[in-house]
């Protein structure tokens, strides 16, 4: 009988865990919606294929060498067999593939903060080069010092520092955002977008249907990705814990999404839907770490008060010419590590001090290292378009195709 | 023969086709524009950055008419694209050559 328990207990795990997994992967339709549409429409074929693509290839270096890394174990996922991993210490309480699974979505999840902010202007091949090292080398790293639980160098550990990260504002949007900011830093800003007096032009997205889709679609999966990193659900008290890591996470979206239009509303005039998206998301990253422990009205507090930041965040980035199109690096990066900071509040395992060591661990990590690499790639092959053909679109100069074709049969 | 060309404001556009069909006009084209005059831009804001809204969206249309229609035509299309604000629009009359319906070869006023 008590076999049988744990029996159901570990398909009930398995299965939670794989359709969380599932609901992250989907929060790589909402990133392609997002970035489709908040792009001009020359360039949207190639954004798009940017979003496929990177997922394809996190996917795949994850399993030749990131999954290694970050948590131990052999490369190309060979000790994990189909009835567990070989030579495990204890029993799992749900199957070994479906942790990697987990994981790797993760993986893309962070991968796909740079192709925003790089948009309209990186050229496609050095992205995914770039993707390769990130996906297979620079977050498994990072990864494994927070949630593999490794030294970093041998010098110090996080965790026992007090570094709490639940679902990864730090390890997965803090990272994703710092080497989305090396990036920009290396490919530049966009041509015409900053006038020589300090005036920002505006350059509107062609689709905003679009772009609000995919906020949704991100608002949904992340329903995953947070209640996912719960990690069980087969017990009373796992399940609570899901239940309110669900309620906090859609409370926190709602704050930061109307947060965010007041604060549009109060600065611009009028509202400006994107930067309601933008809330929506910055109120997600706000909990991220810390989804399980604030009330909801703590939670919905929280998400609030990222939604007041992002928008100040967009609008301070581009007086210092960090040309972000989508907004990346303020939702992901500086309400990300808003988020670890407000850990502490509601969690009494987690410390201010932790939380900045692992912050500053992050971030020094990946925005160093993706500098070097985006380098690398700028030297071997050139980062950027050239001046033409970033005129044109790089939908035709990189795919030589149009998201929207006028004049077919 | 003239050609007959008019820019006016997109929900106007209707209304237009129906008084012209009255008058017994049976084809015209239509494309979408944008244009100014004396009617002045506006400036917005996205995300914080000023753009100038300078060109405002119209509605072109041609129409191919018998000299002795011109009239009605200009009576036709300006009554009721008229709303009597800034911004109705204008319609211009020119010459027309030569007129080819494509289907039959007919030339001159037959093929309007």
């Amino acid at each position: 009988m008590e076999n049988e328990i744990f029996q159901l207990q570990y398909a009930l795990d398995t299965f939670y865990f794989l359709v969380c997994g599932a609901l992250v992967m989907w929060m790589a339709a909402g990133f392609a919606m997002l970035e489709a549409g908040l792009v001009r429409s020359k360039n949207t074929v190639e954004i798009l294929t940017k979003n496929v693509t990177l997922f394809a290839v996190a996917c795949t270096m994850y399993m030749v060498c990131g999954y290694a890394i970050m948590y131990g174990g052999d490369y190309l996922l060979s000790s994990i067999t189909g009835d567990g991993v070989a030579g495990a210490e204890e029993p799992a309480t749900y199957a070994p593939s479906a942790d990697f699974f987990f994981q790797v979505v993760f993986v893309a999840t962070a991968k796909s903060i740079v192709s925003g902010a790089v948009a309209e202007r990186m050229k496609l091949f050095a992205f995914l080069a770039f993707a390769v090292v990130m996906t297979g080398f620079i977050y498994p790293m990072e990864g494994s010092w927070t949630w593999g639980g490794n030294d970093v160098f041998g010098v110090y550990n996080l965790g026992d520092l007090g570094f709490l990260d639940f679902a990864g504002s730090g390890i997965v949007h803090m990272a994703g955002a710092a080497a989305a900011l090396a990036g920009v830093i290396m490919v530049g800003s966009r041509k015409g977008k900053y006038g020589p007096n300090g005036e920002v032009h505006a350059f509107p997205g062609a689709n905003l249907p679009l772009a609000t889709l995919g906020t949704f679609i991100l608002w949904l999966g992340w329903f995953g990705f947070n209640g996912g990193s719960v990690l069980a659900t087969a017990s009373v008290e796992s399940a609570n814990a899901v239940a309110v890591v669900f309620m906090n996470t859609n409370a926190a979206a709602a704050g930061g999404c109307l947060a965010a239009l007041v604060t549009a509303k109060f600065l611009f005039g009028k509202a400006d839907l994107t930067m309601a998206l933008n809330g929506c998301l910055a109120g997600l990253v706000a909990i991220t770490a810390g989804p399980d422990t604030p009330t909801a009205l703590l939670a919905t507090a929280f998400g609030a008060i990222g939604g007041v930041l992002v928008v100040f965040s967009i609008v301070t980035l581009d007086k210092l010419k960090i040309d972000d199109p989508v907004g990346a690096i303020s939702v992901h990066g500086v309400v990300g590590l808003l988020g670890l900071l407000l850990v502490p509040v509601t969690n009494g395992d987690a410390s201010f001090s932790g939380q900045i060591i692992g912050a500053l661990t992050i971030f020094g990590w990946v925005f160093g290292v993706s500098l070097v690499v985006f380098g690398a790639i700028k030297a071997v092959m050139g980062l950027r378009v050239s001046e033409e053909e970033e005129y044109e679109g790089s939908d035709l100069s990189e795919c030589g195709m149009e998201a929207y074709p006028e004049f077919t049969q | 023969m003239k050609l007959i060309t008019a820019v006016i404001k997109p929900f106007k556009l209707d209304d237009v086709r129906e008084a012209l069909s009255q008058i017994g006009v049976q084809g015209i084209t239509v494309t979408e524009v944008k244009g100014f005059g004396r009617q002045k831009g506006h400036t917005e804001l996205y995300r914080g950055a000023e753009y100038v809204v300078d060109f405002l969206p119209k509605i072109k249309l041609e129409v191919a008419v018998k000299a002795d229609l011109v009239d009605q035509t200009i009576e036709a299309i300006a009554g009721a694209a008229q709303t009597g604000k800034i911004g109705d629009g204008k319609i211009f009359v020119t010459s027309l050559e030569q007129i080819i319906r494509i289907r039959t070869g007919e030339t001159g006023e037959s093929a309007i």
